[in-house]
C-alpha cells in the first residue's frame, strides 16, 4: 500500500497529468484511496497502469456503491494492484445521480483491464451505471427483462410476487 | 500408442494440426463476409446447460461449432442469484457472516474469513493467537475438502467414475472433523467477529492428525490412477492453454494462474494470521494447460496437510475469541453474577455492533483464487455494503480463450479444470 504522503505524491502527479482529476484522498486502515472525477477515470487508471513507478496493472475487483443520501451519490471503486511491489490502491470514480429516468455515466475501462467486461456488467446490472464503450453491456445476474436497479439503497427489499401456476385456477392474474 | 498432442499457439486452430486439407477461408470469415454458406458449412449455435452434469452447476453457455470446432462461446450465468449482498444490507454483521458462507458452498471458511477479517480492519480489531491458528486450520481442512470435490467431479467429466467415490469417502472425513468442532458439516459459522466461535474439542486434534497422516497416500492412491491414465492424459495435456500474460490481464488468480507458471498466492505474498510463520510451498505449472491445473490443485493438497500438521503443533494456548466486549459476546457464566455483562449480552443480540465509517477490501486466497470482501461501514449496525469479488465469476472470463479453436469435448475438460461454483458466481 502506498503509504498517506505517497499517496499525496500520487494524487498531485496526476492533478498535473489532467488539472483537477483528482478530488479527494484517504488513508484509513492502512489502505489508500484516489477519489477522481469520472470524466477522467481512464486517464487515471491509464497512468497509473502505464506511468513507470506506478504500473499497477492488476485490477483485482470492480463494484459499485451506493452512498444515499451523500452527494456524490454513486461510486465506482476499482480495486488495483501492482504484484511485484505487492501494492494495492483504490481508485472511486464519485458520480452524480443525474435524476430522473437518466443513468449516470463514465468510460468503460475494458480496453485498459480486459477483466473488468464482467465487472462492470454487474455495476450496470445492479446500480444502472452506464460504461461507454463497453463491448457488451447487459446484465448479467438478474433477468434481461428485469426493471428496476435492485442494489440502489432506495431499491425497496422483498414484496416481489413469485408467481406459481398452481394459483392460477383460485386467483386468475392474482399477480397482478 | 497414441502421440501426444503438440501445444497448439495460443490462439490457433485445432483443424490446422490434424492434417486434414482446410479448403479456402473459414466458415467464420465467410459468414462475416456476407456469403449464404451451405447447410453442410453453417455454423451452429447450441446451448450447452444451464442443466447439464458437466457444468458443475447452474451455468450456460451458447456455443457456436464449425462441425465439432469451437468457434465463439459466450457464458450465460445467473440463474442462481439469490440477492445476497442486498440482504447482507439488511442484517447487522454478527448476521451477515452466515450469508456470505452460502455463496460459494464449497469454500464456506474462505467466505467467513473474507467477510469477518475485513470487519475486523474496520474496527481495528486484533484476534488472539489461537484464533488465528483454528483459522488457518480451518481454512485449509477446507481447502483439501474443496479440492476433493473438483477433483471427484472433474476426473468424473473425464470418465474416471472411481475417482468420484473415492475422493468422496476422503470428503466426507473432513466434513466429519468440521460436525466435530463446530457442529455443522456445511456453512458452520465457526469464525465470529475478534475470533472463532468455540474452541475445537479434546479429541479434535488427534482426529486431525489421523486424518493428515492417511491423506499423503490417498494423494498418492490417486496420482497412481490418473498420472499415468492414458485417456486422462490425452485430454488434458495441451489443452486449454491461455498464456501467463492473459491471464494476468483477465485477471484469474489461483490454481489456473499458478499452472501458467506465475507463483502468485496471497497466502505468500500478503500473509494474514500465522501463515508467515508456517512452511509451505506454492506449487507451479509450466505449460498452463488442464494436466498441470490438475497437478498443482493435487499438490496444494499435500501442502495444505503439512500447513495443517504444523498449525496442530504450534497451536498456542489461549483464548480464541478477542476480549471486546463492545463487539463480541460475554462468556455464558458471566450472564447470572454480572449486570454489565447482562447489558453487553442484550445490546450485541438486540442490535448488534455498531462499526465506525469508513471502507476496506480485504482478500484471501481461497481455492479458486483472490477471494475479496468490500465493505463500507456507515456507522450503524449494519454494513452499507458488502461486496465479494469471487473468484469463479472472474476466471470464468479466461473459458472463451481456453476453448475457442478447440473441440467442444475439449470444452468440458476446460471447464471442469476450471473450477467455477456457480453460487459463488451468481451470489
Amino acid at each position: 500500500m502506498p503509504d498517506a504522503p505517497g499517496l499525496e505524491l500520487i494524487a498531485q502527479d496526476l492533478n498535473d497529468v489532467a488539472g483537477g482529476s483528482v478530488l479527494g484522498t484517504y488513508h484509513e486502515h492502512g489502505q489508500g484511496c484516489l477519489i477522481v472525477d469520472p470524466e477522467h477515470v481512464l486517464d487515471i487508471l491509464r497512468w497509473l497502469r502505464d506511468e513507470p513507478g506506478q504500473e499497477y496493472r492488476f485490477l483485482s475487483s470492480l463494484h459499485g456503491v451506493d452512498y444515499l443520501p451523500a452527494e456524490p451519490r454513486f461510486g465506482v471503486v476499482y480495486e488495483l494492484l501492482n504484484m511485484p511491489r505487492v501494492e494495492r490502491l483504490r481508485v472511486r470514480a464519485a458520480l452524480r445521480d443525474p435524476g430522473g429516468d437518466e443513468l449516470p455515466e463514465l468510460d468503460s475501462c475494458v480496453s485498459l483491464f480486459p477483466t473488468a467486461e464482467f465487472h462492470e456488467r454487474e455495476v450496470y446490472d445492479f446500480f444502472g451505471v452506464v460504461f461507454r464503450g463497453h463491448p457488451d453491456l447487459r446484465r448479467i445476474l438478474m433477468p434481461e427483462d428485469y426493471v428496476g436497479w435492485p442494489q440502489r439503497r432506495d431499491f425497496p427489499m422483498g414484496g416481489e410476487p413469485v408467481i406459481f401456476t398452481r394459483d392460477e385456477p383460485v386467483m386468475p392474474r392474482w399477480y397482478e | 500408442m497414441s502421440t501426444h498432442r503438440s501445444a497448439p499457439a495460443h490462439g490457433g486452430d485445432i483443424l490446422g494440426e490434424t492434417g486434414e486439407e482446410v479448403i479456402g477461408t473459414s466458415a467464420v470469415e465467410r459468414t462475416a463476409a456476407g456469403e449464404a454458406l451451405g447447410p453442410e458449412e453453417e455454423l451452429l449455435t447450441i446451448n450447452f446447460g444451464p442443466h447439464h452434469p458437466a457444468t458443475h452447476g447452474v451455468l450456460r453457455l451458447l456455443v457456436s461449432l464449425e462441425g465439432e470446432v469451437v468457434r465463439d462461446l459466450k457464458p450465460v450465468v445467473g440463474y442462481v442469484h439469490t440477492g445476497i449482498e442486498k440482504n447482507c444490507e439488511d442484517k447487522s454483521y454478527w448476521k451477515v457472516i452466515p450469508f456470505v458462507e452460502r455463496m460459494d458452498y464449497l469454500s464456506y471458511f474462505f467466505n467467513m474469513e473474507a467477510f469477518v477479517g475485513c470487519v475486523e480492519r474496520l474496527l481495528e480489531l486484533e484476534i488472539p493467537p489461537r484464533a488465528s491458528y483454528l483459522r488457518v486450520l480451518h481454512m485449509e481442512l477446507n481447502r483439501i475438502h474443496s479440492h476433493l470435490v473438483w477433483l471427484g467431479t472433474s476426473a468424473l467429466d473425464l470418465g474416471a467414475m472411481s475417482m468420484f467415490f473415492y475422493c468422496f469417502r476422503d470428503r466426507d472425513k473432513v466434513l466429519d472433523l468440521f460436525e466435530m468442532s463446530t457442529g455443522q458439516r456445511m456453512h458452520t459459522r465457526y469464525f465470529q467477529v475478534g475470533g472463532v466461535f468455540e474452541d475445537i474439542p479434546v479429541g479434535f486434534a488427534h482426529n486431525v492428525r489421523a486424518f493428515c497422516a492417511e491423506m499423503p497416500s490417498r494423494l498418492d492412491q490417486y496420482e497412481a490412477i490418473l498420472n499415468r491414465n492414458e485417456i486422462f492424459l490425452e485430454r488434458t495435456r495441451n489443452v486449454g492453454v491461455v498464456s501467463r500474460e492473459r491471464l494476468l490481464e483477465l485477471g484469474v488468480t489461483g490454481p489456473l494462474l499458478r499452472a501458467a507458471g506465475e507463483p502468485w498466492d496471497l497466502r505468500k505474498v500478503m500473509p494474514s494470521h500465522c501463515y508467515q510463520d508456517l512452511d509451505f510451498k506454492i506449487p507451479v505449472g509450466t505449460v498452463g494447460d488442464g494436466y498441470d491445473r490438475y497437478r498443482v490443485r493435487v499438490q496444494e493438497m499435500r501442502e495444505s496437510v503439512r500447513i495443517i500438521e504444523q498449525a496442530l503443533d504450534a497451536l498456542p494456548e489461549g483464548p480464541w475469541i478477542a476480549d471486546d466486549r463492545k463487539v463480541v459476546l460475554p462468556p455464558r457464566d458471566e450472564l447470572s453474577t454480572s449486570m454489565e455483562a447482562l447489558i453487553h449480552h442484550f445490546k450485541l443480540v438486540t442490535e448488534g455492533f455498531r462499526v465506525p465509517p469508513g471502507e476496506a477490501y480485504y482478500a484471501v486466497e481461497s481455492p479458486r483464487g483472490e477471494l475479496g470482501c468490500f465493505v463500507v461501514a456507515d456507522g450503524s449496525a449494519k454494513p452499507a455494503r458488502v461486496h465479494i469479488r469471487d473468484p469463479s465469476f472472474v476466471n470464468l472470463q479466461a473459458l472463451r480463450d481456453q476453448c475457442v479453436g478447440g473441440y467442444v469435448a475439449d470444452m468440458i475438460q476446460n471447464l471442469a479444470m476450471l473450477d467455477p461454483i456457480l453460487g459463488g458466481i451468481d451470489r
